[in-house]
């Protein structure tokens, strides 16, 4: 995998919406005087909700000003953090997660799927219509119900080849099916079912 | 203070003294990348793992881990070999193999280590990274896939220099050092970075693939592009400087160098002086013999009073030539003499009223600072670090009196002129308080405030500020009956390496005598006729020739040559012995490196072998007999690398300022000197750092 890099075409402004700047105000007052660099994480991911999802570097320059930082540290930051995106990504930007537990899960399918219909290998590629990006991940933290991809901010879990393409067509129709496990398991449970406290405990002197 | 064994050998190290530097107080060498003295610490090469009991059962770094009591160090066990053989082989993964093409070859840390704690081959056959070269500018030449990493770059940029444009970029595998958008990296001490870099990812763009570090004549000697008198290391091949690298020594300039030291020096192969001239009766310098251009001095020199002869000195002299200068003069009854090509009112005759007598290591014992009529970043570089070392380690307002400038360190601007100057003075500004609670006040003085018509004034409400505000204290002793050492904050900041060497030997005005403007409206007017300018180039002589008889020795063909009647052509910094006394008063010694070009020669057997012609003789023959009758008649000059402690005394002359702001005398710190304006780096820089800023595009007029 090659460095990430930044957008060739930048914009020649950024601005912080007047609601943004509301809430820019109660973050920076979560840290004491002059430690006001400590809110340059919750300010990147503000500056990339409010530009369809990535940074650009005028956004940098914005809360470097604003944080009293040099720029350069902001971008160190935002270099840094892979979540955030220094180049525009799709509508949905997909995140499949392909480390061991999501791959011993078939991971594999999920990849091979998004290539089928939609093209993409999975290093900052997007689809033609500006719909999807793909990035592989490594561990998004919930193997519990491996493999995950994640759209945005929503996990969808338990997936395999036919509800991966499910998923895909689901976010092309432009509907949101229901985030967590798309095999019907409820949250993080076992999926054969509960297997513990199954049973009320017994009440005393019963045992 | 933490007692520990390294090794089996007991130390004892002050608290907070990092493991690291406790084995180096016990005598064992421990390789490094990262770490470095002057920098905060990063940790992150993992070259200095040590064993350390108790503890882990794993290497630590050790510099990164505060030296403990009781703790058992050890450096060369099993599991120490082993952890560095590991890092050195992660480090080499990604390295090239490029060291026969690398500039770093020959003093490279990572080719030294390697050589120390390396395998003797790789098990690595996969691909190895690649980096894009980036843009710093055109001083630093950058090949980013030999670098490794370490940070000190960012750290020196970050801490040192104070200019925060270099940084670290993604994360893991991928991470690239980088300044913001690859703009030039904008500091007057930029290129120390290049000395930093343990490998050959930063290295010097005008050196490049110029010569190799052992085919290199390295001399030891010091540095005239400022008033700091930095330490240098002149590297030479044949008869050429091929590059200037800073020498150690913590009272001057610790061990960075600014980058006109530097990088002027290929200022030395152009438009030098390799023969006499002498203007003929066409009115055009043609080249002439040494006799011939004695000669032509001694017939218009015969029988001319000494009142009609003066003489001015540049701003690169060395001591010698000054004083066998001083000498001829003096023996031509002639006291129209000055060292002070800018005007400067210094008064020559209170030595603590033109030195720097806080020194500048004393910089970090100061409390309070009030920078007068003085732009130090430009004037003084290396010395103005130390201001920012000081005022990092914080309670160091700063206040500023002049024109506002680009700082390294936060100041009050308090105001543009001697108005707020006098205000300070009568105690009704502001900043007065800070001064007045301040327990080790200093203020300095620069050219700007003191090269001015009131300069003397000027200097005169300095000396009140100083005594007022207490930064004149003798040794006392403390309430606890501990030992409080003389303070003296009253400074004067100097452009010119000649300056305070001129000042100690008197090369100044005697009875009668005419100062520089004197000098120059007498030879306009014809009542002087003979004018004898020791590399002089920071006056305006165009208008003189005609009039008086110009006498120009130096080693550019700059200014000063350009309206000489006879041109003797002398020697730069790096081709003679010298002995030149920096802003503090500190005298040091510079080596010859290379020889002078042509027929130039030192410029002191110049004057000596002038004086015969002129029947004059001057009593030495060797620089050694000149030093002697220089210390016999001026025994400050014996005390080579020591900073003086200069009697206080009355100087300056009280009166009318006038409410002129003050402006620092350096317009382009990339050229205030004959051989920096001859170098091809310099003006690059200046197009680069100064012109670009300024909006100019260097075709105008």
């Amino acid at each position: 995998m090659s460095a990430r890099e930044f957008a060739k075409d930048q914009p020649d402004s950024f601005a912080f919406s007047a609601e943004n700047e509301e809430t820019i105000k109660a973050i920076i007052a979560k840290y004491p005087d002059g430690k006001q660099a400590s809110a340059v994480i919750p300010l990147l991911d503000l500056a990339q909700r409010q530009n369809d999802n990535w940074i650009p570097v005028k956004a940098m320059e914005a809360i470097a000003e604003r944080l009293d930082m040099a720029k350069i540290r902001v971008m160190e930051v935002a270099t840094f953090y892979t979540m955030f995106n220094l180049a525009p990504v799709g509508k949905y930007f997909l995140q499949a997660c392909t480390t061991t537990p999501c791959w011993l899960r078939g991971s594999d399918q999920v990849m091979k799927c998004v290539h089928d219909k939609l093209g993409l290998h999975g290093h900052y590629e997007t689809t033609d219509d500006g719909m999807f990006t793909l990035l592989e991940v490594e561990c998004l933290g919930a193997c519990v119900n491996a493999p995950i991809l994640q759209v945005n901010d929503d996990f969808y879990e338990d997936l395999d080849y036919e509800k991966t393409a499910e998923l895909l067509d689901a976010l092309k129709r432009g509907e949101a099916p229901p985030v967590g496990s798309l095999a019907g398991r409820n949250k993080s449970e076992s999926s054969a079912g509960a297997t513990t406290l199954a049973q009320m405990r017994p009440a005393a002197g019963e045992d | 203070m933490p007692k520990l064994t390294v090794n089996g050998i007991e130390v004892e190290v002050q608290p907070g003294a990092t493991v690291l530097q406790a084995c180096e107080e016990a005598g064992f060498e421990i390789p490094r990348f990262c770490y470095h003295e002057r920098l905060s610490i990063a940790g992150n090469c993992r070259m200095c793992m040590v064993e350390i009991k108790p503890g882990p059962p794993k290497p630590t770094a050790s510099c990164a881990f505060p030296a403990g009591d009781n703790m058992e160090v050890f450096t060369d066990s099993e599991m120490v070999k082993k952890a560095r053989h590991g890092v050195m082989e992660f480090l080499l993964i990604n390295h090239p193999l490029d060291c026969p093409i690398c500039d770093q070859g020959g003093e490279c840390d990572l080719q030294d280590q390697a050589m120390a704690y390396g395998h003797h081959s790789s098990r690595y056959d996969e691909n190895k990274r690649a980096v894009t070269n980036k843009n710093m500018g055109p001083l630093i030449e950058t090949i980013m896939t030999r670098c490794i990493h370490c940070t000190r770059c960012v750290r020196f940029s970050t801490e040192v220099a104070g200019v925060d444009q270099m940084g670290l970029l993604n994360r893991g595998g991928e991470v690239e050092i980088t300044t913001y958008l690859e703009s030039a990296l904008d500091s007057e001490l930029s290129a120390n970075v290049i000395d930093l870099c343990p490998v050959g990812a930063l290295t010097s763009k005008p050196y490049a693939f110029t010569a190799r570090s052992w085919e290199l004549r390295k001399t030891e000697s010091v540095d005239v592009m400022d008033a700091v008198g930095s330490n240098i290391r002149v590297d030479a091949r044949g008869g050429e400087v091929m590059r200037v690298l800073p020498r150690l020594n913590e009272d001057v300039n610790e061990e960075w160098i600014s980058d006109k030291t530097r990088f002027a020096c290929d200022g030395l192969k152009r438009q030098r002086l390799d023969k006499p001239y002498v203007r003929g009766v066409d009115g055009k310098l043609a080249p002439a013999s040494w006799d011939d251009a004695f000669a032509a001095i001694a017939t218009k020199a015969k029988g001319l009073s000494g009142e009609k002869i003066a003489a001015i000195v540049g701003d690169l002299a060395d001591a010698e030539s000054m004083f066998a200068l001083k000498q001829l003069m003096g023996a031509l009854g002639a006291s129209s003499i000055d060292c002070r090509q800018d005007g400067a009112k210094l008064d020559a005759s209170c030595r603590a009223g033109y030195l720097f007598n806080s020194t500048i290591a004393g910089i970090e014992d100061a409390d309070a600072l009030l920078i007068v009529g003085s732009n130090p970043r430009w004037e003084a570089a290396v010395l103005n670090a130390r201001i920012r070392k000081r005022w990092l380690a914080g309670n160091f307002p700063i206040g500023m009196v002049g024109a506002p400038v680009s700082a390294s360190y936060d100041y009050d601007q308090l105001g543009a002129g001697p108005e707020t100057l006098s205000q300070i003075a009568d105690g009704s500004h502001a900043f007065a308080k800070v001064l007045d609670a301040a327990a080790r006040p200093m203020i300095i003085v620069g050219q700007g405030a003191l090269a001015r018509a009131d300069g003397a004034a000027v200097l005169a409400t300095a000396r009140a500020i100083a005594e007022k505000f207490g930064m004149i204290q003798p040794a006392s002793s403390d309430a606890e009956g501990n030992e409080v050492p003389t303070w003296n904050g009253f400074n004067v900041l100097h452009t010119a390496a000649s300056r305070v060497g001129g000042l100690d030997m008197g090369f100044v005005p005697g009875d009668g005598g005419r100062d520089t403007a004197g000098i120059l409206e007498g030879a306009a007017k014809g009542e002087i006729e003979l004018l004898y300018l020791l590399g002089t180039d920071e006056v305006a002589t165009s208008g003189i020739g005609d009039k008086a008889f110009v006498i120009y020795q130096g080693h550019h063909g700059d200014q000063g040559a350009h309206h000489a009647d006879v041109v003797l052509p002398g020697a730069a910094y790096t081709e003679k012995d010298g002995l030149y006394v920096n802003t503090e008063g500190r005298v040091q010694m510079g080596f010859r490196a290379v020889f002078p070009p042509g027929e130039a020669r030192e410029d002191w057997k110049i004057v000596r072998a002038l004086s015969d012609h002129l029947g004059h003789g001057l009593g030495y023959n060797t620089l050694g007999e000149l030093r002697s009758a220089l210390i016999a008649t001026h025994p400050s000059f014996a005390e080579l690398d020591e900073a003086p402690t200069a009697e206080w005394g009355a100087f300056g002359v009280s009166g009318e300022m006038s409410g002129d702001a003050f402006a620092s005398p350096i317009e382009n710190f990339y050229m205030t000197d004959p051989i920096s304006r001859m170098s091809a780096t310099m003006a690059e820089c200046t197009e680069t750092f100064v012109n670009a800023k300024a909006g100019r595009t260097g075709t105008e007029g």
